[in-house]
């Protein structure tokens, strides 16, 4: 049996899941969805920094990764965010690494610097 | 001096919603005031995502949800003085700023809206006692350090305060390689929304202690440890709860409150509950012409609240600005009742022409199944069911088709359904 709190919505209904996959606890179809996806197949949106090399006006870009990946690939995706330098010009949503950690889904700037 | 139509003090998110819906209804001589080096204020250093779901329907991080409205304020050829720090404003609407260009001037403008956001509790404020080391921050310093200027505050953290920057950071801070010891709050229930409590606390298996607290301090130059202990019901230590943690970096995510020194200073009506301005439907304070919007109004906790408040403000100084002699036909006070924490508007200025009013307020406590009241007195003006209300969420009710010359003083409760 697992347990979830939803976070759907400002309830956060206490769902749990039992071996055979019924749930139960939700106050409503979305929480089903939501506890359904998250006990099969948790998805994170990563956000962090770049390092900017070569200007002494910024250390670092704001990134995230273009949709969200897989929970247990945060760390790993992690590691290669803190390889990447990166010189300015920068421009809004430009890619800083492409298909990361092989999950289909790239890194990209948020903020444009000039 | 110079004469301007409006000044705006704060380019946040309040203040570039306000600037502009004011050049849309047809104020073209702006000036926005803004003390950092660039606009967006507080957004340029929440870099996280879950911005922006009311106004534009997607997940946006900060910076560009910032981006979305610079972009719109650029095209539009308003001014803006970044680097540039308000001093004073007077009732006769001058103001008194300083910068490295233009030194210290003054200019006197029409209309003035207020949104310079809000400041966080500090370690004074809620007195912990013990030493004084370095290695104590507020929650939102370290995320300036670490998302904007690149600086890691700490390796080993211990974060006091369970609202949303406190969140934030513990996942953030986990992300960057830190180890992210717990999280004490002092209330028997979360500040911050589920959605943070889980994808930042239960996904890295960060302890929340509830009624718990710091209660000391320990290290000469370098914070070394504290000591947390849990509370009564009363929120008082309770003795042999105490532990030792040790940890070099603490982080204090212990409330906000709006940076509303200015308007103070100004002599504008302070709302006692808020520690904004005290201000009607129009969100216009005590000084005609003088507008309050955003976190330095009250403390939000969705930006695309912000940004509507902004643009009501830019509207209703358009408005101000037009026609300065309106007619007012009363004015109605407003009170928060029953388990209210605050509600805004202070006052209803009734015009002929006043169709609605939107009231905002924060509960006090957690109330699964309640009912919102809008009272004239005794009489019931309006009554609306409202399911799981939580003082960490900002709730808003609208009241329309009614004659507001006839009410003498209104209450907004909330009674609890058992």
């Amino acid at each position: 049996m697992k347990e979830f709190t939803c976070i759907i919505c400002p309830n956060g209904c206490h769902v749990t899941i039992d071996d055979n996959g019924n749930i139960t606890g939700n106050g409503c179809p979305r929480g089903l969805a939501y506890v359904k996806q998250e006990s099969t197949h948790p998805l994170r949106t990563v956000t962090s920094t770049c390092k900017v090399v070569g200007s002494n006006k910024c250390r670092v870009v704001p990134c995230k990764t273009e949709t969200a990946i897989p929970k247990e690939r945060i760390f790993d995706c992690m590691k290669e965010i803190k390889k990447v330098e990166v010189k300015l010009p920068i421009k809004l949503h430009q890619i800083l690494i492409e298909d990361v950690c092989e999950t289909g889904v790239n890194v990209i700037a948020t903020k444009g610097i000039e | 001096m110079e004469n301007i139509e409006l000044a705006i003090i704060g380019g946040g998110s309040a203040g570039l919603a306000a600037a502009i819906s004011a050049y849309d209804n047809g104020v073209k001589n702006i000036v926005i005031f803004e003390r950092e080096d660039r606009l967006g204020g507080i957004l340029n250093q929440c870099i996280h995502n879950g911005f922006g779901l009311h106004t534009f329907k997607e997940e946006l991080t900060g910076p560009e949800y910032a981006a979305r409205f610079i972009d719109e304020f650029n095209k539009r050829g308003i001014e803006a003085k970044l680097n540039t720090l308000v001093l004073s404003l007077s009732k006769e609407k001058i103001l008194t700023y300083s910068n490295s260009k233009e030194g210290v001037t003054q200019v006197k403008a029409q209309s003035v809206i207020f949104a310079a956001g809000c400041n966080e509790r500090t370690r004074g404020q809620i007195l912990i006692p013990g030493n004084r080391p370095k290695g104590v921050f507020t929650a939102g310093l370290a995320q300036k350090y670490l998302n904007i200027e690149g600086y890691l505050v700490g390796k080993n953290i211990y974060i006091l305060g369970s609202g949303d920057i406190g969140l934030i950071m513990a996942r953030r801070m986990t992300l960057e390689g830190c180890k992210v010891i717990g999280v004490s709050e002092l209330m028997p229930y979360s500040n911050g929304l589920n959605r943070n409590i889980v994808q930042c606390l239960q996904d890295y298996n960060i302890p929340l202690k509830l009624h718990n607290t710091v209660t000391r301090i320990f290290g000469k130059d370098k914070l070394e440890a504290i000591e947390i202990c849990d509370v009564d019901d009363k929120l008082r230590p309770i003795k042999g709860h105490e532990e030792i943690i040790k940890c070099d970096c603490l982080l204090l995510s212990v409330g906000l409150y709006p940076f509303n020194v200015l308007l103070n200073q100004a002599g504008v009506e302070v709302n006692m509950k808020t520690k904004g301005s005290a201000v009607d439907q129009n969100l216009e304070t005590s000084i005609d012409g003088v507008f309050s919007c955003g976190n330095v109004l009250h403390v939000h906790d969705l930006v695309d609240f912000v940004s509507e408040e902004g643009t009501l403000a830019g509207k209703n100084a358009s408005v101000y600005i037009k026609n300065p002699d309106r007619k007012i036909s009363c004015i109605v006070n407003v009170n928060s009742g029953n388990n209210l924490g605050y509600v805004l508007p202070n006052r209803i200025r009734v015009t002929d022409d006043l169709k609605e009013v939107t009231f905002s307020f924060r509960v006090r406590k957690p109330i699964k199944k309640g009912t919102i009241y809008i009272k004239d007195g005794d009489a019931i003006i309006k009554k609306q069911f409202k399911s799981f209300l939580i003082p960490s969420e900002m709730e808003h009710v609208v009241l329309k088709d009614v004659d507001f010359k006839t009410f003498t003083e209104l209450t907004v409760s909330v009674e609890e359904t058992i």
